[in-house]
């Protein structure tokens, strides 16, 4: 889950990393409340999930609470690359003199985690990477060793920091250490770490991504879930523990394994280039290994309750579960939607392919489910589901 | 002979006591695996699935002589799991676990190069390991393809199913899955590297996924060190992007991730990539017939 800045400071304040003082806020109003409490010059910062928000308009200064009000009422509602402005963070303004860049992530290729400090922050690290690549220090992180003191030191001594900051700096690199690690984040990333004239060091901004997995220990993490911004099917589909994700085009898919649906939804986006309108995917949707008759009634619920589906794809490979209970599942899917009032309205195109495959399609031809084809192959099955959901058909 | 798993191979279990546990024991002994004992300290010394539970991964060795651990325990477990089975020096530890946090992946990916190396750790969150006719370590449905002499690594469970039963006539000396975790034991390219040196294997299907640059380093490695043939499939070409935060990830892999990437890496090696799984195994099947990469 990526966080939005407000959070990743609420996190890094938690962890004792200096940050500025402010609020989140959703109203004009709001804002200007803040700005009053803070009793000071406030910087307005639009909360977006996407870089680039400054140059977009979203990061203003204002002098005093009426223009805070003022200039939160442009920013909410604002949209930034596509990403609409719900919430504002208010925060005092601070004068910085120099702008630093720190980041923890995985190095996948590695297999373990990286740390990057550069003197050079402020402004795009792509490009000091790739136009100054001396100007940010890389180093791996043992996991079974950490980031001490005297490892950021070094740190941030190679990146070139003045020598009158190491020791700030080293402190809060440690600290955001502890961040990375204790909350099980997968990014921390800090640009620009910044200095002010008096040597403190603040983070200014803050990335943070956590980890998924690791939500079993961390269940304070919850409160970061932004359900406003979750799509409403995807919401559902969580509900009832389906990984499921909205694409915008018309046939509705539903495999078992990530791999194969993902895979699925290429060949569905190639068998619908030759067709009227070419149908896309509507969907990811993994049903995983065990495709129960519940899990796929449930599937089959949120697809067809998305109104933009016009055929749908069920492709599943009998491994771990055989295609006769996978079969078994469909037909008792459809006797379990009918049941609720929900009865399947659009065309399904299912493929059988693996364990039981003959057994399964039997039991699919011998149960006439209206509306539903079986096909053999993985191929014919996308080629069909596009005709299905092509336009004027 | 295949890679890292052989009719010889002696299978121990990690959390055998539990459903998944269970199931894919009776499992693997159906397939005709020589699976020897689990492992719970909580049961030791009881009989499960007719096999002796043990309470230490070093304990269950140096009594059956296992040398191939497959983890099923929970993720809150898995860490600790298999840090028992590298101080235990087993050499091979298959980890079927999914939902392990990175963070203990990485360390005990860590600690298991610490310790030497001695024990190749593949997963989380993988499929595990199968050598038609002869072993199966994991969760790879046994039935579903022959013995032959094509080499299989995937980061997707479903997609080696597919490719392992498109390609049943043919056969397969060893299926690898290494799993799609962000941090994960064996690569792809230690899997190809194995595969070369296999007398038993003739030709190699790769499948990857978007994220990371795997592929990419995988293309690199094909290059410089593979002398046999190699197809492979990308999954993933429509995926919408994922929703990155900063771009620190991009810089340190030095690709995008995208399926169109990888693919361009592998072809520019010369190797062949469907664009369906189904196109992978005709491709095969040319190259193999053609005689020549």
């Amino acid at each position: 889950m990526d966080l939005y800045e407000y959070q990743a400071k609420e996190l890094f304040a938690a962890h004792g990393v200096p940050v500025l003082a402010g609020r989140v806020a959703t109203t004009p109003a709001e804002a200007r409340e803040i700005a009053t409490e803070l009793g000071v010059p406030v910087v307005i910062k639009a909360q977006v999930k996407v870089g680039g928000r400054g140059k977009a308009g979203g990061v203003k200064v204002a002098p005093g609470p009426a223009s805070a009000e003022e200039i939160a009422e442009q920013i909410l509602g604002m949209d930034i690359k596509g990403h609409t402005t719900n919430s504002v963070l208010v925060e005092t303004a601070q004068v910085v003199s120099e702008e630093y860049y720190l980041a923890f992530l995985l190095n996948r290729a590695e297999r373990t985690f990286l740390t990057m400090c550069s003197a050079a922050g402020g402004m795009d690290i792509e490009e000091v990477a790739a136009t100054r690549p001396d100007d940010l220090v890389r180093l791996p992180i043992d996991p079974n060793v950490g980031v001490d003191i005297e490892t950021a030191r070094k740190l941030v001594t190679d990146a070139k920091l003045p020598a009158q900051v190491v020791e700030a700096a080293a402190e809060t690199v440690v600290r955001l250490w502890q961040v990375f690690v204790k909350e099980d984040a997968t990014l921390v990333e800090v640009n620009p770490l910044a200095a002010t004239q008096d040597g403190r060091i603040i983070a200014l901004d803050g990335k943070v991504t956590l980890d998924d997995s690791a939500d079993f220990r961390h269940p304070e993490h919850e409160r970061f879930v932004d359900v406003a911004a979750e799509d409403p099917l995807e919401a559902r589909a969580k509900e009832k523990g389906l990984n499921y994700v909205k694409l915008d085009g018309s046939v509705g898919i539903i495999g078992n394994g990530a791999g194969l649906v993902m895979s699925t939804l290429d060949v569905v986006a190639y068998a619908g280039e030759g067709f009227a309108g070419s149908p896309r995917p509507a969907n990811f949707l993994d049903i995983g290994g065990g495709a129960s008759a519940e899990v796929m009634a449930n599937g089959l619920e949120i697809i067809l309750s998305d109104p933009s589906v016009r055929s749908v794809f069920v492709n599943v490979f009998g491994g771990i579960t055989a295609c006769d209970a996978v079969a078994d599942g469909v037909v008792s899917a459809f006797r379990l939607l009918e049941g609720r009032g929900e009865a399947v309205s659009r065309p399904l195109v299912v493929r059988l392919d693996g364990n039981n495959a003959e057994l399964g399609r039997r039991i699919l031809a011998e149960a006439a489910l209206p509306g539903v084809e079986l096909v053999d192959t993985m191929d014919d099955a996308a080629r069909r589901a596009a005709e299905l959901a092509a336009v004027g058909v | 002979m295949a890679i890292w798993l052989t009719k010889d191979s002696r299978i121990i279990v990690q959390g055998m006591t539990g459903s998944e546990g269970s199931k894919h024991t009776r499992r693997m002994l159906a397939s005709g695996a020589q699976v020897v004992g689990g492992v719970n300290a909580r049961k030791a010394g009881t009989v499960h699935e007719g096999l002796p539970v043990f309470g230490s991964v070093a304990e269950a060795m140096s009594v059956t002589g296992a040398d191939v651990s497959v983890v099923f325990v929970p993720p809150a477990f898995t860490k600790d799991a298999v840090k028992e089975a590298v101080d235990a020096r087993i050499p091979l530890c298959v980890v079927i676990t999914e939902g392990v946090p990175v963070h203990d992946t990485a360390e005990f990916w860590a600690y298991a190069v610490a310790a030497g190396g001695v024990t190749r750790v593949i997963g989380p969150n993988c499929p595990g390991i199968a050598s038609p006719g002869a072993s199966n370590a994991g969760i790879i449905p046994a039935d579903i393809t022959s013995p032959g002499r094509v080499g299989l690594v995937s980061k997707s469970g479903t997609l080696t199913y597919q490719l392992m039963y498109e390609l049943r006539d043919l056969g397969f000396s060893t299926a690898v899955g290494i799993g799609g975790d962000p941090v994960i034991g064996t690569t792809h390219i230690d899997a190809l590297a194995a595969f070369e040196a296999d007398p038993e294997t003739d030709a190699i299907v790769m499948i990857g996924e978007i994220g990371g640059d795997a592929e990419e380093r995988a293309a690199a490695f094909i290059e410089r060190s593979v002398s046999k043939p190699v197809v492979a499939y990308v999954a993933g070409f429509t995926a919408p992007e994922g929703k990155t935060m900063g771009h620190a990830g991009a810089i340190v892999s030095g690709s995008a991730g995208t399926a169109q990437a990888k693919k361009e890496a592998l072809e520019k090696v010369g190797v062949r990539v469907g664009k369906t799984p189904s196109e992978t195994g005709r491709l095969l099947r040319e190259l193999l017939e053609q005689g020549k990469r």
